[in-house]
């Protein structure tokens, strides 16, 4: 496969776990903004929201840190790279430039997503029916994946695109629990205190996981249950150890198609026993923010030994 | 003016059906198909793109729901000229490139050639697999009578609008199944492994093993890339820009995930002028450099051979008729439209005369831009046009302005007849193969004599019926 289309097809994905994933903070923020207010008048939902994109730094602080200005600037704003309208933008041009890579399910799931978000009425239910839009684009996300499942052949194409969703999702679940992992310390948590158990329900609802979280975990709503299930727990699809095993399967499926294996796969196996062998315990001892930024570190250095050792760059 | 469906208020005989089905249906239901199509092409992606007037990168080409269709015995005829055309079009090129007997023999002069534009000097003494120089040859076919068949131009370079042809059939066949199971229609499928089996027939001296082809684009924000794209598909071949290539120890290679691949046949779709900044302009980032040297030692084939545009020049052209009595001894099967060369005096002078008649081209000049339709301009439009002509004869040729046959085709106000042409496409490698079918362009404006896409013209689906 030419290194070219690989690097297409990672990207491709990651565009479009980006949008989803977009979504998913809004919805968590939405739901934030619905809870009366803490008392103190700390009302910084979307200030999280906006922290937890990673794409903070573009935000004009002149700006209000509010629901309008917010979704605004994280759905259409043509300058942050990562509002819904450039990951579904870029998603298509990296398919357009490799036509030949993807088959004609995953195209028109691509298209009509972009064709349908620049037509007016979406663009117009971005603005007065958040809810509704995010269910939007989650669908696409779904139709996307649903498609390119169904449809691709499982070679060389396949690892690279599934490679490109689990590196964006495990690096989007580790900024998510970064950004709010004070409320999921221990020494900061209220037994009993309703608003916080509805943050850190919150949390999990970002990471359309709450009703997964119910049926292994019921309705412990412990620091340390929900940081097990995001990071540790090999069955929640958007933890950090299921992305990892993912990315490590594909890695591992490439090197025996290829018949070579590089220091890319020493180095995803590395994460993934840290990720199998620690507990919550020791993870909290050690500092929650300190093994998320250290894991947000590594999985950045794994996705540009990828691109090295399949050339993404050229040879 | 001939109308394709009509003669002395009868309806002709390969369009019988389709207008007892079409007044069967009823209006309403053409009208539902038609919008049912358009939705269809967005959908697919199927776009072609206008340089120079920016707007949508993406514009689709408007395709009409009613077919063109040929009789098994007129298809007979055109496939046969075109052929003849496409084997003498090569046979041509390659004695240019050698022994120039045709010019030494004083039919066609050495001027025209050598100082040609199109003559590409790096390819005198080459030897192309075959002797095939032109491996896709597009040749515009207009009709004006129930017998008269013109050719318009040729395009041996890399003629488009080969996947309108296989495209629109399909969504012909989506739209139409009832058609197309009650009529007998030659199918078109097969033209991607036609093209595939031509390029590998003409694989380079130094490849011993089965070739890899790949088909080179300048990129998704060419015009054509969508048909590009669409070919690689069809024929299961990697397509690739010219950053995925390189020259190493003689050969070309491609960069993939485990390291580089030999190329062995290139399907190009850029220009001549860009396919190697070490030969051509050295300002292109398009090609691969050092890609003409592989060429020459017989490492890899390019399809088509750099240089094979001089048999293409409107120019070149009126002497197609003498380059098929010379080369193969036979008579032309599709005639030549009448042209004056402006380069001589005596057609100059008469040009000038008659502009308001005449269709006057550039010589160099493709996709319909730079023309003047005599009938269709103003008087102060054919003052400056023949200022230009004056500043520089030898650019221009003209024609006498042809009654373009009609076909009937969906509009404003319903079904009204719209000037079409046709080009066929024509595969020259270890045998020369026509897919009985090809790219019917109509001019959608009433009276319109241009069907260029780039003009907006539109396209339709061709029928060779059976016999």
């Amino acid at each position: 496969m030419l290194s070219r289309t690989a690097d297409n097809l990672f990207w491709l994905s990651r565009y479009v776990e980006r949008a989803e994933n977009m979504a998913r903070l809004m919805e968590m923020g939405y739901r934030m903004a619905l809870m009366p207010s803490a008392g103190d008048g700390n009302r910084s939902e979307w200030a999280s929201v906006l922290s937890a994109s990673g794409c903070a730094q573009g935000y004009d602080p002149e700006m209000p840190l509010r629901q309008a200005e917010v979704t605004d600037y994280l759905i259409f704003n043509r300058d942050n790279s990562s509002s819904i309208l450039n990951c579904f933008e870029n998603a298509r041009a990296n398919a357009r430039a490799m036509r030949t890579a993807i088959t004609a399910e995953m195209w028109e799931a691509l298209n009509n997503a972009l064709m349908e978000l620049r037509r007016t009425p979406m663009h117009n239910l971005a603005k007065t029916d958040l809810p509704e839009f995010i269910d939007w684009v989650k669908r696409q996300g779904a139709l996307f994946r649903g498609a390119t499942d169904s449809t691709i052949l499982r070679d060389d194409g396949y690892d690279f695109i599934r490679l490109g969703t689990f590196i964006e999702r495990a690096d989007n679940t580790a900024r998510l629990l970064d950004v709010k992992y004070y409320v999921l310390l221990p020494e900061t948590s209220m037994v009993g205190d309703g608003v916080d158990n509805y943050q850190w329900t919150t949390v999990l609802r970002a990471a359309s996981s709450l009703r997964a979280f119910h049926w292994v975990y019921r309705d412990d709503y412990s620091p340390y249950r929900i940081a097990h299930f995001l990071i540790l727990n090999p069955f929640s699809p958007r933890s950090l150890a299921h992305c990892v095993e993912q990315i490590t399967n594909h890695l591992e499926h490439l090197a025996r198609h290829y018949g070579k294996r590089g220091a890319v796969h020493s180095q995803a196996v590395e994460i993934y026993s840290l990720l199998t062998q620690s507990q919550m315990e020791e993870i909290f001892a050690q500092g929650l923010h300190e093994f998320l930024s250290d894991f947000l570190m590594r999985s950045q250095s794994l996705s540009s030994a990828i691109a090295e050792t399949y050339y993404f760059g050229g040879q | 003016m001939f109308n394709e469906m009509m003669m002395n208020d009868e309806v002709r005989e390969p369009y019988r059906a389709l207008v007892d089905w079409m007044e069967a249906s009823g209006p309403e239901v053409l009208q539902q198909k038609r919008l049912e199509a358009e939705t269809l092409f967005r959908k697919i992606g199927i776009t072609f793109s206008v340089y120079g007037e920016g707007g949508d990168p993406e514009r689709l080409i408007p395709f009409d729901l009613i077919p063109r269709i040929f009789t098994a015995n007129e298809w007979r005829k055109i496939e046969r000229g075109v052929k003849q055309r496409a084997r003498a079009l090569n046979t041509f090129l390659y004695d240019v490139y050698h022994n120039a007997e045709i010019i030494k023999a004083g039919i066609v002069p050495a001027d025209l050639v050598f100082r040609n534009a199109a003559f590409e000097p790096a390819m005198i003494g080459i030897d192309p697999p075959r002797k095939v120089y032109s491996h896709i040859v597009g040749v515009d076919v207009v009709r004006v009578g129930p017998d008269d068949f013109y050719v318009l131009e040729d395009n041996c370079r890399t003629p488009s609008g080969v996947s309108y042809m296989l495209e629109n059939r399909e969504i012909m066949m989506r739209m139409f199944p009832e058609l197309f199971s009650k009529l007998r229609i030659e199918p078109v499928e097969s033209y991607p492994d036609m093209l595939h089996k031509t390029l590998k027939s003409i694989a380079p001296r130094k490849c011993d093993r089965e070739p890899n082809i790949v088909v080179l684009t300048p990129g998704a924000m060419n015009s054509a890339y969508y048909e590009h794209s669409f070919l690689a598909d069809q024929m299961g071949v990697e397509l690739v820009e010219g950053q995925d290539l390189f020259v190493s120890e003689g050969r070309v290679f491609m960069r993939t995930t485990q390291g580089p691949a030999r190329v062995d046949v290139i399907y190009r779709r850029i220009d001549d002028a860009y396919i190697d900044p070490l030969c051509f302009r050295p300002d292109s980032v398009l090609g691969v450099p050092g890609l003409m040297n592989v060429y020459r030692s017989g490492g890899v084939a390019i399809c088509s051979a750099p240089g094979a545009g001089v048999a293409d020049d409107k120019a070149i052209y009126t002497y197609v008729p003498d380059m098929i009595r010379f080369y193969l001894g036979q008579e032309p099967i599709l005639n030549n439209v009448p042209t004056w060369k402006c380069a001589n005096p005596d057609d100059l002078k008469y040009v000038l005369e008659n502009l308001g008649d005449l269709v006057v081209k550039e010589v160099h000049g493709s996709g319909g831009y730079g023309m003047l339709v005599g009938p269709a301009s103003t008087k102060e439009e054919q003052a400056t046009y023949a200022e230009r002509i004056k500043a520089d004869p030898n650019d221009f040729i003209a024609q006498p302005t042809l009654a373009l046959s009609a076909c009937p085709t969906f509009v404003e106000s319903g079904v009204a007849p719209r000037h079409v042409d046709f080009r066929p496409f024509c595969l020259v490698g270890d045998d020369i193969r026509l897919t009985p079918g090809g790219l019917t362009r109509v001019a959608m404006r009433e009276g319109s004599l241009v069907v260029n896409s780039s003009q907006g013209g539109g396209v339709k689906d061709t029928w060779i019926m059976a016999d």
